[in-house]
């Protein structure tokens, strides 16, 4: 036996590529800086926070940005604002971010799952999707958690269950697509199972829009996710999310009107940073909108 | 043409059924008894049994579901456990003004996305594609419930403009086109158009650069036909795209409106389905939302046979 001695020049991998072309995209960068520092924010919390966010003093209500101790002020029941807007990012994001992730595991399954079978499999399981696209994502968001009740849990349920239908769909389709490509094919041919078929074959070429998609449904989940808090429906008192901090400042409307609107701020930034870091990866990955 | 439309509506009816299914088990996916909110606590037994008699809850449930469907088709959606009226005399009140200011909205919101669309599409990597894409992103990535809350800040509180709830002077709901009710109306539908321009104009900004793009344009420019001309050929393209998307934005606006009317008090579906909500006011929630589901679909439905006539490029199986 002889050895064979190679010396293997790589080539510049895809996503390699792909992270270079993002890295051009100034834009996209700073987005993802943003990103990155909110997630820091929410995991470091309790050591960036000046004071307790649960903690109130009823001497010291609604002081506006800027007071001496309190630099964004205090909200209704006299707690720091920073500290629960620094807070608030833990569960805002968690609710943001959480919901898109098990829609993507759930409906990337069954859109796969879908894709690949064709036939009747495909129609059973698709019409069954069909059926919750056919709610407007907010309605059927307030519908589910409106029945179930207000919690953090419920709510991540019913986002969840509204994101699953346009993640399968996407997924569906992309996997048709590629099932009829000569390669596949090739597999199924040669006797390849359908597992192995979908692992080896299927997957890396799926995965990626797949992913991207859903990347572009997080900074919809916060906006509704926040938006079910506001009406009630979600996080409940005391703990702090901006959802639910612009419901209860909403009363001091008339008397401290920048104060209200900061925990909006704070919901508007991530949802805009995730929607810039996610134009710009898509663009990067080349995937038309 | 009429045999796609057919069969797209033929196509929809299982999906209808489905959504009814939907709207009815939402009902029994709540917590505990669904008579929790009628009865007082301390209810004897027996009335509690004549009441779940009364409103049929001791049948099996397919039987419930198809008594429900056959009295929704027949326009009884139930009793409204508040107010004692019928659900549908509910709806029917509050739908228009939904529609009120989501047919608004939706007009101000194609009206700008298709300008800053347009725009940016035309002129691609400039400064002006960049603000007028800088826009479209501010709309979809607004919470816009914060927005109205920021308007109703600066227009209501601070400068006095625009009241800042409500459907007429006094919280009066007789509705009229006049400047005072009117006034009532700007603040919530121009909240509610930043989604459907951001939307709007992302569409059509992305139509126009492919469009452009296109062999065509350039046959067109080569025979010497004048920009306004070329222009003409842009729109007529884009136009069954941009329509659709219209149409489905503005039956997300409908079905969507909770959030709005909640900031703006505003008496439409919205604040229905919230007061149902927290009322536990089960069949006025359940009707609520089959009603607002259902025009989502057959808007869908119209949206779809619409584009396929205007557009005969489009080939559906």
């Amino acid at each position: 036996m002889k050895e064979i001695a190679t010396e293997v020049i790589r080539s510049p991998g895809y996503w390699s590529t792909v992270l270079r072309r993002f890295a051009r995209d100034p834009v996209a960068v700073i987005a993802a800086a943003v990103v990155l520092g909110l997630i820091l924010m929410a995991v470091f919390a309790p050591w960036l926070a000046p004071q307790d966010p649960l903690q109130g003093m009823t001497l010291r209500r609604l002081r506006p940005p800027g007071t001496e101790g309190y630099p964004l002020g205090t909200d209704e029941l006299g707690r720091d604002m920073l500290s629960r807007l620094i807070h608030g990012a833990r569960i805002s994001l968690f609710m943001g971010i959480v919901p898109v992730f098990a829609a993507l595991a759930i409906g990337a399954t069954i859109g796969i799952v879908a894709g690949y079978a064709g036939g009747w499999t495909n129609t059973l399981l698709m019409r069954t999707v069909d059926v919750f696209f056919a709610f407007p994502s907010v309605l059927l968001a307030v519908a589910l958690a409106g029945a179930m009740g207000p919690g953090i849990l419920n709510s991540i349920l019913a986002l969840t269950l509204v994101f699953v239908p346009p993640i399968a769909r996407v997924a569906e389709s992309v996997t048709t697509g590629v099932r009829t490509r000569d390669y596949v094919e090739a597999a199924r041919a040669s006797g390849a199972g359908a597992l192995l078929v979908i692992r080896k074959h299927v997957l890396g070429n799926v995965l990626g829009p797949i992913f991207v998609y859903a990347m572009s449904l997080i900074a919809v989940c916060m906006i509704l996710a926040s938006g079910l808090s506001f009406l009630g429906l979600g996080v409940k008192p005391p703990l702090p999310d901006w959802g639910l901090m612009l419901n209860t400042l909403r009363t001091a409307i008339y008397t401290q009107p920048l104060l209200c609107a900061l925990p909006g701020v704070m919901i508007f930034i991530t949802s805009i940073s995730f929607n810039l870091m996610t134009d710009g990866l898509r663009s990067a990955m080349d995937i038309k909108a | 043409m009429l045999a796609y439309a057919f069969k797209r509506i033929l196509f929809t009816l299982p999906i209808m059924l489905g959504v009814s299914v939907v709207c009815f088990a939402l009902v029994h996916l709540a917590p505990g008894d669904p008579l929790v909110s009628v009865l007082p606590p301390d209810a004897s037994q027996s009335i509690k049994e004549q009441m779940t008699k009364l409103y049929g809850f001791d049948r099996p449930y397919h039987e419930q579901f198809g008594r429900w469907v056959v009295r929704a088709v027949q326009g009884d959606l139930g009793t409204s456990i508040r107010t004692g009226r019928p659900v549908s005399a509910e709806i029917g009140k509050a739908v228009g003004n939904t529609l009120m200011i989501a047919a608004l909205a939706t007009f101000i919101g194609f009206v700008l996305g298709c300008l800053f669309g347009f725009v940016a599409g035309y002129f691609r990597d400039t400064w002006v594609d960049k603000s007028a894409s800088a826009a479209a992103v501010f709309g979809v990535s607004v919470p816009h419930y914060w927005l109205g809350m920021v308007l109703v800040i600066i227009f209501a509180a601070q400068l006095g403009w625009l009241p800042p709830t409500g459907a007429g002077p006094g919280g009066s709901e007789a509705w009229a086109w006049d400047w005072v009710h009117v006034k009532h109306l700007i603040l919530p539908a121009v909240t509610m158009s930043v989604i459907p321009m951001g939307i709007i104009a992302r569409t059509v900004r992305a139509l126009v650069a492919e469009i452009l793009s296109q062999e065509f344009v350039a046959g067109l420019r080569a025979k010497g036909l004048s920009e306004l001309g070329v222009f003409r050929h842009v729109v007529k393209n884009a136009a069954p795209t941009a329509l659709a998307v219209m149409g489905i934005q503005l039956g997300y606006l409908l079905g969507g409106s909770i959030l709005i009317e909640t900031v703006f008090a505003w008496p439409g579906t919205g604040l229905l389905l919230n007061d149902a909500i927290f009322q536990r006011d089960l069949p006025l929630l359940q009707g609520t939302i089959l009603v607002l589901a259902m025009f989502f679909v057959v808007l869908n439905l119209a949206v779809d046979v619409m584009q396929t006539t205007l557009d005969p490029r489009i080939q559906r199986a």
